[in-house]
């Protein structure tokens, strides 16, 4: 098949809030198990899209969607069903958001609500996703405590590891490093290159050294319109279009 | 003119402090003479015994008793009631017309006379299940009129959640009653418990909505026997109960003690030490909850 | 390649399950508050209304005659319940409380938003709470043990009055205008007061002619629920009035109101006879009252709105 490595691709993508057309005409497709970064000038609808990928937009009452976007080439707005979806598609937001309870609890609260109950069942998707998420040794002596004890970066890679405990397919990230300071940035950045082994990553930044770093394709967004989709490389070393130029170089106005 | 005007302004600065003045001094006042004039019933013998008819030295024990087997149950009737009224009206009601007529409804109850609601319990609670005066039906009448209030506080206390912890637990793949279940109504706890408490706090001074509804009477206790469907037993909620705050109305109008004075000063002091356990409890509880919630405890 | 995951049989039962039970039964008890208000309406008002229905008195006599003579005997012509008398009195009693309540109210929710939040915080705060918190019998007992024997001492008369009456619910209701008023004040928009102190203008000033009038919506929102709950207190009120049933000729004289009578007479009273009925009439009376109340806070409310 073709499009064997695509994981999700969008068909003719428009998204209204009320008036506002915030997405136009998107059609993308990013690739599985690769880094994909989205960025652009505020407001242009980075989150907007990163949203539409999971349906966290359906909690707004005045959105309104037209087009398609496809998971493994199943129609994300009409074939899934919606906790299924979510399951698949984890959200890292851009504020640490831990639940006021206890770290392992945090951790633990996707697959409990996804049905499991044992406890050795449950240590073990706690340990695993802690480990993974690179948090495991700073927190396994108080994996008891609340976990809005812990410091911001701490909690940042708390809630990737509550992500990953649910076993998602793709990992989508909205500005996740923008709230941290640098050395809490660089650990999420590398963990990033770790989890990439296994997961898709969609990630939304502001900066653009990072997505140089982290990316293996950048999608650039302007006024709710892709204006350049390639390999991060190329985007940053000779973009096609003005534009895109014009924001790399900063000369944006 | 600039003179007159800035002398004005201090002249209304001094009326101002005097009014604030007088408003703590006439708490302080009010406060410190209940206690002052109940300070000798402040006393075991007092809170614990029961009154003796027509002679002096009769204690509160059996009024104190059934105020707060009162608050109990009708706390137990109105929370989960409340509670699910709070979440309906935060996370599940649309604007549109009933919801509209849900909060008139709410707002209607809770400014109701509380002998308005009193005189409804009578006809339901009282004549209708044919119970006579009882506690139960006590406390069933002092559900209706906590059920607005709870319903507010529970509402509140879930729109004071932080949204982000709702989004990322939807963004796991929680249903919107998971959400709500799991982290919405456990992380409302602090303001929750708070304005539980305060509201407990009314319960317990409440007399108007209970003459006709738990009675002017209770009936000797037997503090040994707890079986609660036995009649004797204190635990028994199909008893009249008469609770502190009626007796203290009742004593006064109906002479029942030569010491009925002393006994009213002692209650009312009884009463205002409630209202300020309640107050402090209230606010070291909501204290203590929110440094647990917000992790500064846990971080020392 | 992933199985399509359509909405299955399994699926709806996942979401009966974890969703649909819980929002139904939710939904059940926020609809339950509209039943409960019904219930009680109709409850009270199927009682209320049997003086006219079945005991044949006719509405404006109720409302309009002064004449209680519950008790009279068939030879002499009947019972005869008019309630003006009471509903006279409550008015009365409320009025005088709101007159001496107000302006503490505004005066302390002026000094705790304008003049010192600081203190305003530390101590009003917490006195106001605990103002709440005190029992209505408490205060009850208080006017009747202090009020009513200094009344009768420096003013001469009973003591059992109309003044205690004001002077208990004045100091009830003052918790309830207050932190009413003081959040109108603290939702007015920081640029009201720059302006005014911009243009020259003292802080009596810029309180006077600014603060307390665009807060006056939210002011008066306050002082009509403090007014509610003085209509409806009950046992305050009825410790400390004397309850003799006639329009007071002057301050210092006992009367009686709605509230009172219905809680002196309620438990006196054999089920089904006109003087029975005509307290659940009252009580009615008290109910739709109360209601009106709250029609006119919405009215101020929007009002208010319309203005900002
Ligand atoms: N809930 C909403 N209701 C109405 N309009 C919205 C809503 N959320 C976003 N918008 C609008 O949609 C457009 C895109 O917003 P979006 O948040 O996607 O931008 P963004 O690229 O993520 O910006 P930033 O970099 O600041 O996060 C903006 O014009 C914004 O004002
Ligand atoms: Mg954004």
């Amino acid at each position: 098949m073709e499009n064997n490595d695509i994981k999700i691709s969008t068909n003719s993508l428009e998204l209204f809030y009320g008036d506002i057309h915030a997405l136009k005409n998107i059609n993308v497709e990013i690739e599985e198990r690769k880094v994909t970064a989205l960025i652009g000038p505020s407001g242009c609808g980075k989150s907007t899209f990163l949203k539409t990928l999971n349906r966290m937009n359906d909690l707004i009452p005045s959105v309104r969607i037209t087009g398609d976007v496809y998971l493994d080439n199943l129609n994300v707005y009409k074939q899934y069903d919606i906790v299924e979806l979510r399951k698949r598609v984890g959200m890292v937001f851009q504020k640490p958001n831990p639940f006021p309870m206890s770290v392992y609890d945090n951790i633990a609260y996707g697959p409990r609500i996804h049905g499991i109950k044992a406890k050795n069942k449950l240590d073990e998707a706690v340990e695993k996703s802690l480990r993974n998420a690179a948090l495991w040794d700073e927190v396994k002596d108080r994996l008891k405590q609340n976990a809005l004890g812990l410091s911001g970066g701490q909690q940042q890679r708390l809630c990737i590891a509550r992500v990953l405990a649910v076993e998602p397919e793709v990992v989508l990230m909205d500005e996740p490093t923008s709230a941290l300071d640098p050395i809490s940035t660089l650990k999420i950045e590398d963990l990033i290159d770790d989890l990439k082994e296994k997961y898709t990553i969609v990630i939304v930044t502001h900066n653009m050294q990072q997505a140089g770093r982290i990316s293996d394709k950048t999608a650039f967004f302007l006024h709710g319109e892709v204006v350049e989709f390639d390999s991060t490389e190329k985007i940053f070393s000779m973009p096609t279009d003005k534009r895109t130029e014009d924001y790399i170089t900063g000369r944006f106005g | 003119m600039k003179i007159k005007s800035q002398s004005a302004d201090k002249a209304a600065t001094i009326v101002f402090y005097i009014i604030a003045g007088i408003v703590v001094l006439l708490l302080a006042v009010f406060v410190g003479y209940l206690l002052y004039q109940g300070r000798d019933r402040l006393n075991l013998h007092f809170i614990f015994s029961a009154p003796v008819f027509g002679k002096e030295g009769g204690g509160i024990g059996p009024q104190l008793f059934n105020s707060l087997y009162m608050v109990f149950l009708s706390m137990l009737i109105t929370l989960p009631i409340g509670l699910s009224a709070g979440i309906y009206l935060a996370e599940y009601a649309k604007p549109s017309k009933v919801t509209n007529i849900i909060r008139f409804c709410i707002e209607a109850l809770s400014s109701l006379p509380s002998i308005v609601i009193g005189l409804f319990g009578l006809l339901i609670f009282v004549n209708l299940t044919g119970w006579k005066y009882t506690l139960m039906g006590g406390a069933l009448t002092v559900s209706v009129l906590n059920l607005p209030v709870i319903t507010r506080i529970s509402e509140d206390a879930l729109r004071n959640v932080s949204p982000s912890i709702k989004e990322a637990s939807l963004a796991l793949g929680a249903t919107h009653w998971q959400t709500i279940l799991k982290v919405l109504v456990p992380s409302a706890i602090p303001g929750l418990v708070t304005g539980v408490i305060l509201t407990t706090g009314r319960v317990f001074g409440e007399a108007a909505a209970l003459l006709y509804t738990a009675g002017m009477s209770s009936p000797v206790l037997h503090f040994s026997n707890l079986n609660p469907l036995s009649h004797g037993s204190p635990l028994n909620p199909f008893r009249p109960a008469e609770t502190l705050a009626v007796y203290i109305w009742q004593v006064n109008s109906e002479g029942l003690a030569p010491d009925a004075r002393k006994i009213a000063d002692g209650a009312s002091a009884i009463l205002i030490i409630a209202v300020f356990l309640f107050n402090i409890v209230a606010r070291i509880i909501g204290r203590s909850l929110n440094a647990k919630f917000t992790g500064k405890s846990s971080r020392k | 390649m992933p199985k399509p995951i359509k909405k299955s049989r399994k699926i709806n039962f996942y979401y009966l399950k974890h969703e649909f039970y819980g929002k139904a039964l939710v939904t059940f008890f926020g609809l339950f508050l509209i039943l409960l208000t019904l219930l009680l309406v109709v409850f009270i008002a199927s009682k209320g209304f049997s003086t006219f229905t079945k005991d044949h008195v006719s509405p404006l006599q109720f409302l309009f005659s002064t004449l209680w003579k519950p008790d009279r005997d068939l030879q002499s012509g009947g019972p005869v319940v008019g309630a003006l008398i009471f509903i006279i009195g409550s008015i009365l009693i409320s009025v005088i409380a709101l007159i001496i309540s107000t302006p503490f109210s505004i005066g302390t929710a002026v000094f705790m938003t304008e003049i010192s939040p600081r203190l305003g915080k530390k101590l009003l705060q917490p006195a106001i709470e605990i103002f709440v918190g005190i029992p209505s019998v408490v205060y009850g007992w208080v006017g009747l043990s202090v009020l009513v024997p200094f009344i009768h001492r420096v003013f001469g008369g009973l003591g059992f009055s109309l003044l205690a009456g004001g002077i208990v619910l004045a100091v009830m209701i003052f918790p309830t205008i207050t932190s009413v008023a003081a959040d109108a004040l603290r939702a007015l928009p920081g640029d009201y007061k720059e302006a005014s102190y911009a243009l020259g203008s003292t802080r009596w000033q810029t309180i006077r002619k600014v603060l307390v009038p665009s807060a006056l919506p939210g002011i008066l929102t306050g002082v009509v629920l403090g007014l509610a709950r003085a209509f409806g207190e009950a046992l305050a009120v009825q410790m400390v009035i004397g309850n003799s049933i006639r329009i007071p000729g002057s301050l210092l004289d006992s009367t009686v109101n709605l509230t009172s009578i219905i809680t002196m007479d309620m438990g006196n009273t054999v089920n089904g006879t006109v003087w029975n009925n005509s307290l659940w009439s009252m009580a009615l009376l008290l109910l739709v009252i109360s209601f009106l109340f709250i029609v006119l806070i919405h009215k101020i409310g929007s009002k208010g709105r319309v203005q900002r």
